[in-house]
Protein backbone atom coordinates (compact mmCIF):
# COMPACT_ATOMS: atom_id res chain seq x y z
CA UNK A 1 0.00 0.00 0.00
CA UNK A 2 1.62 3.10 -0.97
CA UNK A 3 0.90 6.48 0.77
CA UNK A 4 -0.61 9.45 -1.83
CA UNK A 5 1.66 11.88 -1.36
CA UNK A 6 0.66 14.93 -1.13
CA UNK A 7 2.79 17.82 -0.64
CA UNK A 8 0.63 20.77 -1.16
CA UNK A 9 -2.89 21.11 0.01
CA UNK A 10 -4.52 18.94 2.62
CA UNK A 11 -6.01 22.57 3.86
CA UNK A 12 -8.81 20.36 6.17
CA UNK A 13 -6.59 17.84 7.64
CA UNK A 14 -3.93 20.96 8.75
CA UNK A 15 -6.58 21.93 11.78
CA UNK A 16 -5.82 19.50 14.71
CA UNK A 17 -9.17 18.86 15.89
CA UNK A 18 -10.71 17.33 13.02
CA UNK A 19 -7.89 15.13 12.70
CA UNK A 20 -8.45 13.79 15.80
CA UNK A 21 -11.82 13.76 15.80
CA UNK A 22 -11.96 11.26 12.34
CA UNK A 23 -9.37 9.53 14.52
CA UNK A 24 -10.96 8.81 17.45
CA UNK A 25 -14.35 8.73 15.64
CA UNK A 26 -12.43 5.57 13.84
CA UNK A 27 -11.27 4.22 16.95
CA UNK A 28 -14.37 4.03 18.54
CA UNK A 29 -15.74 1.98 15.14
CA UNK A 30 -12.80 -0.34 15.77
CA UNK A 31 -13.14 -0.87 19.46
CA UNK A 32 -17.33 -1.50 18.39
CA UNK A 33 -15.68 -4.10 16.16
CA UNK A 34 -13.77 -5.48 18.05
CA UNK A 35 -15.70 -5.19 21.15
CA UNK A 36 -17.53 -8.90 20.57
CA UNK A 37 -13.74 -10.92 20.58
CA UNK A 38 -12.87 -8.83 24.14
CA UNK A 39 -16.10 -9.53 26.19
CA UNK A 40 -15.67 -13.01 24.78
CA UNK A 41 -12.18 -13.79 26.06
CA UNK A 42 -13.24 -11.74 29.15
CA UNK A 43 -16.02 -14.03 30.10
CA UNK A 44 -14.37 -17.26 28.89
CA UNK A 45 -11.27 -16.97 31.67
CA UNK A 46 -14.27 -16.03 34.82
CA UNK A 47 -14.91 -18.78 37.44
CA UNK A 48 -18.83 -19.17 36.70
CA UNK A 49 -19.04 -17.50 40.37
CA UNK A 50 -17.24 -14.68 39.77
CA UNK A 51 -19.51 -13.92 36.67
CA UNK A 52 -22.60 -14.79 39.27
CA UNK A 53 -21.38 -12.25 40.98
CA UNK A 54 -20.24 -9.48 38.66
CA UNK A 55 -22.17 -10.36 35.36
CA UNK A 56 -20.51 -10.03 31.93
CA UNK A 57 -19.15 -7.03 31.68
CA UNK A 58 -16.55 -6.60 34.80
CA UNK A 59 -13.56 -7.24 34.44
CA UNK A 60 -12.12 -10.62 35.97
CA UNK A 61 -11.75 -10.72 39.32
CA UNK A 62 -8.86 -13.46 38.71
CA UNK A 63 -7.67 -15.24 35.87
CA UNK A 64 -9.27 -18.74 35.64
CA UNK A 65 -8.04 -21.32 32.86
CA UNK A 66 -10.16 -23.95 34.66
CA UNK A 67 -13.30 -23.42 32.67
CA UNK A 68 -11.78 -23.67 29.47
CA UNK A 69 -9.83 -26.75 30.42
CA UNK A 70 -12.69 -28.52 31.24
CA UNK A 71 -14.68 -27.59 27.77
CA UNK A 72 -11.92 -28.85 25.82
CA UNK A 73 -12.09 -31.89 27.46
CA UNK A 74 -15.79 -32.19 27.72
CA UNK A 75 -15.94 -31.87 23.48
CA UNK A 76 -12.55 -33.06 22.99
CA UNK A 77 -11.60 -30.44 21.15
CA UNK A 78 -8.10 -31.99 20.08
CA UNK A 79 -9.66 -34.17 18.30
CA UNK A 80 -12.08 -31.72 16.73
CA UNK A 81 -8.79 -29.41 15.94
CA UNK A 82 -6.56 -32.80 14.04
CA UNK A 83 -10.36 -33.56 11.81
CA UNK A 84 -10.35 -29.59 10.67
CA UNK A 85 -6.54 -29.85 10.24
CA UNK A 86 -6.79 -33.07 8.22
CA UNK A 87 -9.67 -31.67 6.10
CA UNK A 88 -8.57 -28.16 5.55
CA UNK A 89 -4.98 -28.95 4.42
CA UNK A 90 -6.03 -32.05 2.38
CA UNK A 91 -8.56 -29.80 0.55
CA UNK A 92 -6.40 -26.75 0.24
CA UNK A 93 -3.49 -29.17 -1.59
CA UNK A 94 -5.56 -31.20 -4.07
CA UNK A 95 -7.70 -28.31 -4.58
CA UNK A 96 -4.75 -26.49 -5.72
CA UNK A 97 -3.61 -29.66 -8.01
CA UNK A 98 -7.02 -29.48 -9.18
CA UNK A 99 -7.26 -25.73 -9.73
CA UNK A 100 -3.68 -25.46 -11.84
CA UNK A 101 -4.25 -28.88 -13.81
CA UNK A 102 -8.17 -27.41 -14.91
CA UNK A 103 -6.22 -24.35 -15.65
CA UNK A 104 -3.51 -25.23 -17.30
CA UNK A 105 -5.84 -27.08 -19.83
CA UNK A 106 -8.17 -23.88 -20.13
CA UNK A 107 -5.78 -20.92 -20.31
CA UNK A 108 -2.69 -22.06 -21.63
CA UNK A 109 -3.75 -25.53 -23.66
CA UNK A 110 -6.76 -23.18 -24.58
CA UNK A 111 -9.01 -26.23 -25.05
CA UNK A 112 -12.21 -26.16 -27.27
CA UNK A 113 -15.35 -24.73 -25.77
CA UNK A 114 -13.10 -23.43 -22.85
CA UNK A 115 -15.76 -20.59 -22.02
CA UNK A 116 -18.42 -23.03 -21.54
CA UNK A 117 -16.36 -25.40 -19.45
CA UNK A 118 -15.15 -21.73 -17.58
CA UNK A 119 -18.81 -21.19 -17.04
CA UNK A 120 -19.41 -25.01 -15.40
CA UNK A 121 -16.71 -23.90 -13.17
CA UNK A 122 -17.88 -20.71 -11.92
CA UNK A 123 -21.21 -22.46 -11.61
CA UNK A 124 -20.29 -25.75 -9.67
CA UNK A 125 -18.66 -22.40 -7.31
CA UNK A 126 -22.03 -20.22 -6.91
CA UNK A 127 -24.33 -23.03 -6.90
CA UNK A 128 -26.24 -23.24 -3.39
CA UNK A 129 -25.13 -26.40 -1.51
CA UNK A 130 -28.30 -27.68 -0.98
CA UNK A 131 -29.14 -28.19 -4.56
CA UNK A 132 -26.37 -31.48 -4.14
CA UNK A 133 -26.28 -32.11 -0.82
CA UNK A 134 -29.26 -34.45 -0.60
CA UNK A 135 -27.78 -36.94 -3.66
CA UNK A 136 -24.50 -36.37 -2.13
CA UNK A 137 -26.22 -37.22 1.14
CA UNK A 138 -27.53 -40.32 -0.76
CA UNK A 139 -24.85 -41.29 -2.94
CA UNK A 140 -22.07 -41.13 0.19
CA UNK A 141 -24.79 -43.91 2.20
CA UNK A 142 -24.77 -46.22 -0.27
CA UNK A 143 -20.78 -45.96 -0.75
CA UNK A 144 -20.29 -46.48 2.57
CA UNK A 145 -18.60 -42.99 3.06
CA UNK A 146 -20.88 -41.14 4.84
CA UNK A 147 -19.92 -39.97 8.22
CA UNK A 148 -16.75 -39.81 6.79
CA UNK A 149 -13.93 -36.98 6.66
CA UNK A 150 -13.07 -38.63 3.23
CA UNK A 151 -16.30 -37.58 1.54
CA UNK A 152 -16.22 -33.64 2.81
CA UNK A 153 -12.14 -33.98 1.31
CA UNK A 154 -13.59 -34.88 -2.05
CA UNK A 155 -16.46 -32.52 -2.39
CA UNK A 156 -14.64 -29.65 -1.06
CA UNK A 157 -11.85 -30.70 -3.02
CA UNK A 158 -13.96 -30.21 -6.16
CA UNK A 159 -15.97 -26.87 -5.25
CA UNK A 160 -13.05 -24.73 -3.63
CA UNK A 161 -10.90 -25.99 -7.66
CA UNK A 162 -14.32 -24.63 -9.42
CA UNK A 163 -12.92 -21.49 -7.96
CA UNK A 164 -9.13 -21.60 -8.19
CA UNK A 165 -9.70 -23.07 -11.55
CA UNK A 166 -11.71 -20.06 -12.55
CA UNK A 167 -9.05 -17.68 -10.93
CA UNK A 168 -5.88 -18.99 -12.32
CA UNK A 169 -7.14 -19.31 -15.98
CA UNK A 170 -7.71 -15.95 -15.78
CA UNK A 171 -3.70 -15.60 -14.74
CA UNK A 172 -2.48 -18.48 -17.73
CA UNK A 173 -4.45 -16.61 -20.29
CA UNK A 174 -1.98 -14.09 -19.97
CA UNK A 175 0.93 -16.72 -19.48
CA UNK A 176 3.87 -15.01 -21.92
CA UNK A 177 3.92 -17.50 -24.76
CA UNK A 178 7.90 -17.40 -25.52
CA UNK A 179 8.82 -19.26 -22.55
CA UNK A 180 6.21 -21.59 -22.94
CA UNK A 181 7.47 -21.87 -26.83
CA UNK A 182 10.79 -21.73 -25.73
CA UNK A 183 10.58 -24.57 -23.37
CA UNK A 184 8.78 -26.84 -26.09
CA UNK A 185 11.66 -25.92 -28.81
CA UNK A 186 13.67 -27.62 -25.99
CA UNK A 187 11.92 -30.63 -26.38
CA UNK A 188 10.11 -29.94 -22.88
CA UNK A 189 6.24 -32.16 -22.99
CA UNK A 190 3.18 -30.79 -21.21
CA UNK A 191 3.91 -32.27 -17.81
CA UNK A 192 7.58 -31.03 -17.86
CA UNK A 193 6.13 -27.63 -18.99
CA UNK A 194 3.54 -27.57 -16.29
CA UNK A 195 5.52 -28.49 -13.20
CA UNK A 196 9.08 -26.70 -14.08
CA UNK A 197 7.58 -23.62 -15.55
CA UNK A 198 4.23 -22.92 -15.36
CA UNK A 199 3.86 -23.57 -11.23
CA UNK A 200 6.89 -21.82 -10.43
CA UNK A 201 6.22 -18.75 -12.03
CA UNK A 202 2.06 -18.67 -10.76
CA UNK A 203 3.74 -19.78 -7.24
CA UNK A 204 2.32 -16.25 -6.20
CA UNK A 205 -1.40 -16.73 -7.28
CA UNK A 206 -1.47 -20.53 -5.87
CA UNK A 207 -0.03 -19.27 -2.52
CA UNK A 208 -3.15 -17.01 -2.67
CA UNK A 209 -5.36 -20.04 -3.86
CA UNK A 210 -3.93 -22.45 -0.81
CA UNK A 211 -4.18 -19.69 1.60
CA UNK A 212 -8.29 -19.74 0.66
CA UNK A 213 -9.06 -23.00 0.30
CA UNK A 214 -7.29 -23.89 3.96
CA UNK A 215 -9.49 -20.84 5.65
CA UNK A 216 -12.51 -21.87 3.30
CA UNK A 217 -12.93 -25.40 4.02
CA UNK A 218 -12.19 -24.56 7.91
CA UNK A 219 -14.65 -22.11 7.99
CA UNK A 220 -17.19 -24.59 6.19
CA UNK A 221 -20.49 -25.43 8.06
CA UNK A 222 -23.24 -26.44 6.43
CA UNK A 223 -22.36 -29.51 4.35
CA UNK A 224 -20.05 -30.89 7.26
CA UNK A 225 -23.33 -30.54 9.17
CA UNK A 226 -24.78 -33.12 7.34
CA UNK A 227 -21.70 -35.52 6.80
CA UNK A 228 -19.70 -35.73 9.92
CA UNK A 229 -22.58 -36.76 12.50
CA UNK A 230 -20.61 -38.91 14.91
CA UNK A 231 -18.76 -37.04 17.69
CA UNK A 232 -15.23 -38.58 16.67
CA UNK A 233 -15.51 -37.10 13.05
CA UNK A 234 -16.93 -33.60 13.80
CA UNK A 235 -14.84 -30.34 12.70
CA UNK A 236 -14.41 -27.13 15.23
CA UNK A 237 -17.39 -25.01 13.89
CA UNK A 238 -19.65 -28.01 13.65
CA UNK A 239 -18.72 -28.97 17.49
CA UNK A 240 -19.37 -26.23 18.59
CA UNK A 241 -21.95 -24.53 16.33
CA UNK A 242 -24.28 -27.94 17.40
CA UNK A 243 -23.62 -27.09 20.88
CA UNK A 244 -24.93 -24.06 20.90
CA UNK A 245 -27.81 -23.35 23.05
CA UNK A 246 -27.54 -27.34 24.38
CA UNK A 247 -28.71 -26.97 28.27
CA UNK A 248 -24.94 -27.41 29.82
CA UNK A 249 -24.09 -24.28 27.42
CA UNK A 250 -24.01 -21.68 30.36
CA UNK A 251 -22.57 -18.13 30.21
CA UNK A 252 -18.62 -18.81 30.99
CA UNK A 253 -18.77 -22.32 28.91
CA UNK A 254 -20.33 -20.59 25.88
CA UNK A 255 -17.71 -17.55 26.36
CA UNK A 256 -14.96 -20.77 26.54
CA UNK A 257 -16.88 -22.38 23.07
CA UNK A 258 -16.22 -19.25 21.37
CA UNK A 259 -13.02 -18.53 22.35
CA UNK A 260 -11.85 -21.79 21.87
CA UNK A 261 -13.62 -21.39 18.58
CA UNK A 262 -11.80 -17.95 17.73
CA UNK A 263 -8.37 -18.51 18.67
CA UNK A 264 -7.49 -20.82 15.43
CA UNK A 265 -8.94 -18.54 13.27
CA UNK A 266 -6.82 -15.52 14.39
CA UNK A 267 -3.67 -17.97 14.44
CA UNK A 268 -4.28 -18.36 10.62
CA UNK A 269 -5.33 -14.90 10.53
CA UNK A 270 -2.28 -13.96 11.90
CA UNK A 271 -0.21 -16.87 9.35
CA UNK A 272 -1.77 -16.13 6.12
CA UNK A 273 -2.78 -11.84 6.41
CA UNK A 274 -0.19 -10.84 3.65
CA UNK A 275 -1.51 -13.69 1.14
CA UNK A 276 -5.11 -13.25 2.19
CA UNK A 277 -5.21 -9.17 1.79
CA UNK A 278 -3.41 -9.78 -1.52
CA UNK A 279 -6.01 -12.47 -2.35
CA UNK A 280 -9.17 -10.69 -1.90
CA UNK A 281 -8.05 -7.89 -3.87
CA UNK A 282 -6.32 -10.14 -7.58
CA UNK A 283 -9.33 -12.66 -6.56
CA UNK A 284 -11.85 -9.85 -7.06
CA UNK A 285 -10.07 -7.78 -10.40
CA UNK A 286 -7.91 -9.52 -12.90
CA UNK B 1 -2.52 -19.80 -31.65
CA UNK B 2 0.00 -21.19 -33.64
CA UNK B 3 2.85 -21.76 -30.69
CA UNK B 4 0.01 -23.58 -28.65
CA UNK B 5 -0.42 -25.78 -31.60
CA UNK B 6 2.70 -26.99 -31.72
CA UNK B 7 2.29 -28.50 -28.54
CA UNK B 8 -0.48 -29.78 -29.50
CA UNK B 9 -4.06 -28.73 -28.75
CA UNK B 10 -5.70 -31.93 -27.86
CA UNK B 11 -2.72 -33.18 -26.01
CA UNK B 12 -4.02 -30.79 -23.08
CA UNK B 13 -7.34 -32.42 -22.48
CA UNK B 14 -5.64 -34.62 -20.36
CA UNK B 15 -4.89 -32.26 -17.84
CA UNK B 16 -8.75 -31.69 -17.85
CA UNK B 17 -10.12 -35.20 -17.06
CA UNK B 18 -9.54 -35.48 -13.79
CA UNK B 19 -11.45 -31.86 -12.91
CA UNK B 20 -14.33 -32.96 -15.44
CA UNK B 21 -15.18 -36.50 -14.08
CA UNK B 22 -14.75 -35.11 -10.58
CA UNK B 23 -17.01 -31.72 -10.95
CA UNK B 24 -19.34 -34.24 -13.01
CA UNK B 25 -19.99 -36.48 -9.98
CA UNK B 26 -19.44 -33.82 -7.42
CA UNK B 27 -22.08 -30.98 -9.26
CA UNK B 28 -23.35 -31.84 -12.16
CA UNK B 29 -25.28 -35.45 -11.40
CA UNK B 30 -26.69 -34.76 -7.78
CA UNK B 31 -27.72 -30.93 -9.25
CA UNK B 32 -30.02 -32.97 -11.99
CA UNK B 33 -30.49 -35.63 -9.33
CA UNK B 34 -32.06 -32.57 -7.11
CA UNK B 35 -33.81 -31.39 -9.73
CA UNK B 36 -35.38 -34.82 -10.97
CA UNK B 37 -36.63 -35.22 -7.31
CA UNK B 38 -38.11 -31.61 -7.22
CA UNK B 39 -40.88 -33.22 -9.07
CA UNK B 40 -41.60 -36.39 -7.56
CA UNK B 41 -42.57 -37.18 -3.26
CA UNK B 42 -40.21 -38.60 -1.85
CA UNK B 43 -39.08 -39.25 2.08
CA UNK B 44 -35.75 -40.31 0.98
CA UNK B 45 -36.23 -44.29 1.23
CA UNK B 46 -38.26 -46.39 -1.09
CA UNK B 47 -39.10 -44.95 -4.90
CA UNK B 48 -39.69 -41.43 -5.69
CA UNK B 49 -43.49 -40.81 -6.87
CA UNK B 50 -43.52 -38.88 -9.67
CA UNK B 51 -46.04 -35.47 -8.81
CA UNK B 52 -45.35 -33.18 -11.71
CA UNK B 53 -45.50 -29.65 -10.54
CA UNK B 54 -47.04 -29.87 -7.46
CA UNK B 55 -44.30 -29.42 -5.10
CA UNK B 56 -44.23 -25.57 -6.91
CA UNK B 57 -47.42 -24.86 -6.59
CA UNK B 58 -47.18 -25.64 -3.04
CA UNK B 59 -44.04 -23.18 -2.86
CA UNK B 60 -46.10 -20.56 -4.37
CA UNK B 61 -48.74 -21.11 -1.53
CA UNK B 62 -46.25 -21.61 1.65
CA UNK B 63 -46.04 -18.30 2.82
CA UNK B 64 -42.87 -19.99 5.14
CA UNK B 65 -41.76 -20.17 1.33
CA UNK B 66 -42.60 -16.29 0.90
CA UNK B 67 -41.18 -15.17 3.96
CA UNK B 68 -37.89 -16.70 3.20
CA UNK B 69 -37.16 -14.59 0.40
CA UNK B 70 -38.66 -11.29 1.93
CA UNK B 71 -35.89 -12.37 4.67
CA UNK B 72 -33.15 -12.44 1.98
CA UNK B 73 -34.49 -9.10 0.61
CA UNK B 74 -33.22 -7.57 4.17
CA UNK B 75 -29.92 -9.65 4.12
CA UNK B 76 -29.16 -8.43 0.93
CA UNK B 77 -29.56 -5.04 2.31
CA UNK B 78 -27.76 -6.00 5.63
CA UNK B 79 -24.83 -7.84 4.09
CA UNK B 80 -24.31 -6.10 0.50
CA UNK B 81 -25.56 -2.52 0.72
CA UNK B 82 -25.11 -1.23 3.79
CA UNK B 83 -21.19 -2.46 4.26
CA UNK B 84 -20.59 -1.36 0.42
CA UNK B 85 -21.67 2.34 1.77
CA UNK B 86 -19.82 2.14 5.59
CA UNK B 87 -17.09 0.06 3.59
CA UNK B 88 -16.66 3.08 0.70
CA UNK B 89 -16.44 5.84 3.60
CA UNK B 90 -14.08 3.88 5.85
CA UNK B 91 -12.01 2.83 3.08
CA UNK B 92 -11.86 6.29 1.83
CA UNK B 93 -11.10 8.08 4.97
CA UNK B 94 -8.19 4.96 5.73
CA UNK B 95 -6.92 5.95 2.41
CA UNK B 96 -7.12 9.26 2.03
CA UNK B 97 -6.92 10.95 5.52
CA UNK B 98 -5.64 8.19 8.23
CA UNK B 99 -2.70 7.25 5.45
CA UNK B 100 -1.60 9.92 4.61
CA UNK B 101 -1.72 11.98 8.13
CA UNK B 102 -0.92 8.93 10.59
CA UNK B 103 0.74 6.71 8.00
CA UNK B 104 -0.12 4.11 5.95
CA UNK B 105 0.90 1.18 8.68
CA UNK B 106 -1.67 3.02 10.81
CA UNK B 107 -4.22 2.84 8.16
CA UNK B 108 -3.28 -1.26 7.32
CA UNK B 109 -4.05 -1.45 11.06
CA UNK B 110 -7.24 -0.35 10.77
CA UNK B 111 -8.00 -2.17 8.00
CA UNK B 112 -6.74 -5.55 9.79
CA UNK B 113 -9.01 -4.99 12.41
CA UNK B 114 -12.15 -3.95 10.45
CA UNK B 115 -11.21 -7.14 8.62
CA UNK B 116 -10.91 -9.85 11.59
CA UNK B 117 -14.83 -10.95 11.79
CA UNK B 118 -14.50 -11.62 8.39
CA UNK B 119 -12.24 -14.44 9.35
CA UNK B 120 -14.06 -16.37 11.82
CA UNK B 121 -15.93 -19.30 10.86
CA UNK B 122 -19.63 -18.52 10.57
CA UNK B 123 -20.65 -20.58 12.86
CA UNK B 124 -18.63 -19.23 15.65
CA UNK B 125 -19.38 -15.44 14.70
CA UNK B 126 -22.94 -17.21 15.66
CA UNK B 127 -21.75 -19.07 18.72
CA UNK B 128 -19.91 -15.02 19.80
CA UNK B 129 -23.43 -13.31 19.09
CA UNK B 130 -25.59 -15.93 20.36
CA UNK B 131 -24.12 -15.57 23.68
CA UNK B 132 -23.85 -11.59 23.68
CA UNK B 133 -27.68 -11.07 22.53
CA UNK B 134 -28.57 -14.07 25.47
CA UNK B 135 -31.66 -12.58 26.96
CA UNK B 136 -30.48 -14.02 30.01
CA UNK B 137 -27.12 -14.10 30.26
CA UNK B 138 -26.03 -11.84 27.51
CA UNK B 139 -23.60 -9.17 27.71
CA UNK B 140 -25.38 -6.80 25.68
CA UNK B 141 -28.24 -6.70 28.22
CA UNK B 142 -26.11 -6.15 31.29
CA UNK B 143 -24.44 -3.43 29.45
CA UNK B 144 -27.73 -2.03 29.18
CA UNK B 145 -28.82 -2.42 33.07
CA UNK B 146 -25.93 -1.17 33.62
CA UNK B 147 -26.03 1.94 31.87
CA UNK B 148 -29.65 2.89 33.50
CA UNK B 149 -31.17 1.59 30.19
CA UNK B 150 -32.89 -1.56 30.95
CA UNK B 151 -35.72 -0.65 29.03
CA UNK B 152 -33.49 -1.11 26.16
CA UNK B 153 -33.04 -4.78 27.11
CA UNK B 154 -34.65 -7.17 25.21
CA UNK B 155 -34.63 -10.47 24.27
CA UNK B 156 -33.04 -10.13 20.80
CA UNK B 157 -33.27 -13.34 18.67
CA UNK B 158 -35.80 -14.81 20.67
CA UNK B 159 -38.40 -12.00 19.93
CA UNK B 160 -39.61 -12.07 16.36
CA UNK B 161 -40.15 -8.30 16.73
CA UNK B 162 -35.89 -8.06 16.98
CA UNK B 163 -34.99 -11.24 15.76
CA UNK B 164 -34.57 -10.43 11.79
CA UNK B 165 -33.15 -7.10 12.99
CA UNK B 166 -30.67 -8.52 14.99
CA UNK B 167 -29.51 -11.15 12.54
CA UNK B 168 -28.87 -8.21 10.33
CA UNK B 169 -26.72 -6.08 12.78
CA UNK B 170 -24.55 -9.55 13.27
CA UNK B 171 -24.32 -9.63 8.97
CA UNK B 172 -22.98 -6.17 8.72
CA UNK B 173 -20.73 -6.65 11.56
CA UNK B 174 -19.27 -9.87 9.51
CA UNK B 175 -19.02 -8.24 6.32
CA UNK B 176 -17.66 -4.60 6.38
CA UNK B 177 -14.58 -5.67 6.74
CA UNK B 178 -14.69 -7.17 3.09
CA UNK B 179 -15.37 -3.86 1.21
CA UNK B 180 -12.88 -2.16 3.03
CA UNK B 181 -9.93 -4.08 1.97
CA UNK B 182 -11.36 -4.11 -1.79
CA UNK B 183 -12.30 -0.52 -1.63
CA UNK B 184 -8.53 0.43 -0.35
CA UNK B 185 -6.77 -1.75 -2.92
CA UNK B 186 -8.69 0.09 -5.42
CA UNK B 187 -7.83 3.41 -4.18
CA UNK B 188 -3.96 2.78 -4.36
CA UNK B 189 -4.54 2.54 -8.42
CA UNK B 190 -5.60 5.82 -8.46
CA UNK B 191 -3.63 8.56 -9.46
CA UNK B 192 -2.47 11.06 -6.78
CA UNK B 193 -2.32 14.07 -9.49
CA UNK B 194 -6.19 13.67 -9.98
CA UNK B 195 -6.77 14.60 -6.35
CA UNK B 196 -4.53 17.57 -6.15
CA UNK B 197 -6.42 18.83 -9.35
CA UNK B 198 -9.26 18.51 -7.68
CA UNK B 199 -8.15 20.59 -5.00
CA UNK B 200 -6.77 22.89 -7.05
CA UNK B 201 -10.05 23.55 -8.43
CA UNK B 202 -11.77 23.82 -4.74
CA UNK B 203 -13.07 20.67 -4.26
CA UNK B 204 -14.55 19.73 -1.04
CA UNK B 205 -13.44 16.18 0.73
CA UNK B 206 -16.99 15.15 0.18
CA UNK B 207 -17.06 16.53 -3.92
CA UNK B 208 -13.79 14.42 -3.98
CA UNK B 209 -15.43 11.69 -2.52
CA UNK B 210 -18.04 11.21 -4.70
CA UNK B 211 -16.65 12.56 -7.78
CA UNK B 212 -13.54 11.10 -7.85
CA UNK B 213 -12.94 8.33 -5.51
CA UNK B 214 -16.60 6.53 -5.86
CA UNK B 215 -16.23 6.82 -9.58
CA UNK B 216 -12.75 5.35 -10.15
CA UNK B 217 -14.11 2.26 -7.54
CA UNK B 218 -16.74 1.64 -9.67
CA UNK B 219 -15.61 -2.17 -10.97
CA UNK B 220 -14.83 -3.04 -7.33
CA UNK B 221 -18.04 -2.03 -6.13
CA UNK B 222 -19.58 -4.03 -8.67
CA UNK B 223 -17.77 -6.64 -7.53
CA UNK B 224 -18.29 -6.24 -3.96
CA UNK B 225 -22.89 -6.14 -4.23
CA UNK B 226 -22.40 -9.22 -7.03
CA UNK B 227 -20.44 -11.65 -4.52
CA UNK B 228 -22.05 -10.33 -1.27
CA UNK B 229 -25.78 -10.37 -2.81
CA UNK B 230 -24.68 -14.01 -3.25
CA UNK B 231 -23.61 -14.34 -0.37
CA UNK B 232 -26.57 -13.39 1.23
CA UNK B 233 -28.70 -16.20 -1.05
CA UNK B 234 -26.99 -18.63 0.61
CA UNK B 235 -26.85 -17.92 3.94
CA UNK B 236 -26.98 -20.98 6.28
CA UNK B 237 -24.57 -20.96 8.99
CA UNK B 238 -25.60 -17.80 11.22
CA UNK B 239 -28.91 -18.99 11.15
CA UNK B 240 -28.93 -22.32 11.89
CA UNK B 241 -26.70 -21.40 15.16
CA UNK B 242 -28.64 -18.59 16.16
CA UNK B 243 -32.21 -19.01 15.49
CA UNK B 244 -32.72 -21.94 13.60
CA UNK B 245 -35.17 -20.02 11.16
CA UNK B 246 -37.54 -19.22 14.26
CA UNK B 247 -38.92 -17.88 16.65
CA UNK B 248 -41.57 -19.69 14.27
CA UNK B 249 -40.53 -18.38 10.93
CA UNK B 250 -39.42 -15.00 11.72
CA UNK B 251 -35.64 -15.24 10.47
CA UNK B 252 -36.31 -17.96 7.95
CA UNK B 253 -34.23 -18.26 4.63
CA UNK B 254 -33.86 -20.55 1.77
CA UNK B 255 -31.15 -23.02 3.04
CA UNK B 256 -32.54 -23.37 6.04
CA UNK B 257 -36.02 -24.21 4.74
CA UNK B 258 -34.19 -26.74 2.32
CA UNK B 259 -32.16 -28.15 5.10
CA UNK B 260 -35.66 -28.83 7.69
CA UNK B 261 -37.40 -30.08 4.50
CA UNK B 262 -34.67 -32.87 3.81
CA UNK B 263 -33.42 -33.99 7.28
CA UNK B 264 -36.05 -32.69 9.65
CA UNK B 265 -39.12 -33.70 8.05
CA UNK B 266 -37.95 -36.19 5.04
CA UNK B 267 -39.82 -34.15 2.69
CA UNK B 268 -36.80 -34.84 0.24
CA UNK B 269 -39.03 -33.77 -2.83
CA UNK B 270 -40.27 -30.09 -1.55
CA UNK B 271 -37.02 -29.15 -0.21
CA UNK B 272 -35.54 -30.07 -3.42
CA UNK B 273 -37.74 -27.88 -5.18
CA UNK B 274 -37.06 -25.22 -2.63
CA UNK B 275 -33.26 -25.68 -3.73
CA UNK B 276 -33.87 -25.96 -7.33
CA UNK B 277 -35.69 -22.59 -6.87
CA UNK B 278 -32.90 -20.87 -5.09
CA UNK B 279 -30.43 -22.10 -7.81
CA UNK B 280 -31.65 -20.66 -10.55
CA UNK B 281 -32.42 -17.36 -8.98
CA UNK B 282 -27.87 -17.36 -8.37
CA UNK B 283 -27.24 -18.59 -11.49
CA UNK B 284 -29.33 -16.55 -13.47
CA UNK B 285 -28.25 -13.54 -11.37
CA UNK B 286 -24.93 -14.61 -12.39
CA UNK B 287 -25.65 -14.42 -15.57
CA UNK B 288 -26.87 -10.97 -15.25
CA UNK B 289 -24.26 -9.80 -13.77
CA UNK B 290 -21.65 -11.27 -16.35
CA UNK B 291 -23.49 -9.53 -19.40
CA UNK B 292 -23.47 -6.26 -17.66
CA UNK B 293 -19.64 -6.53 -16.71
CA UNK B 294 -19.23 -7.56 -20.59
CA UNK B 295 -21.03 -4.62 -21.91
CA UNK B 296 -19.06 -2.94 -19.31
CA UNK B 297 -15.40 -3.62 -20.35
CA UNK B 298 -17.00 -3.18 -24.63
CA UNK B 299 -15.20 -0.27 -25.36
CA UNK B 300 -11.97 -0.71 -23.83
Amino acid sequence: MTPPRRSSAGQPYRRGWVRHAVLVALVIALLLTLAPFLVVALNAMKTPADYAAHGPIALPRSLDLAGIAAFWQRVDFTRKLLNSLVVSGSVAVLGVALSVMNAYALGIGKVRGRIWFLFVFLAANLLPQEAVVYPLYYLAKSLHLYDSLVAVIIIFTVIQSAFGTYLLASVYDHFPREILDAAAIDGAGPWRILVRIVVPLSWQTISVLFAFFFIWTWNEFFLPLVFLISNDHQTVPVALGVLQGQRFMDATTTSASALIGILPAVVFFVIFQRTLIRGVTTGAVK
Amino acid sequence: MASARSLGRSGYLIFLIPGLVLSAAIVIVPLVMTIGVSFTRWQGVGAPVWIGLDNYVRLAHDPAFWASFQHIALLIVAMAIVPTLIGLVIAAVLFDFIAVAFGSRTASVFRSGFYLPQILPVAISGVVWGWILHPGYGALNSLLEAAGLPGLAHNWLGDPRYALYSVMAIMVWVQVGYPIVMFMAGLSRVDPELYEAAEIDGATWRQRFTKISVYLLKPEIYVVLVTTTIAALKVFGQIFVLTRGGPGTATLVPSYFAYKSFFERAEVGYGSAMSTVLTFIILGLTLVFLRVQARGEQPR
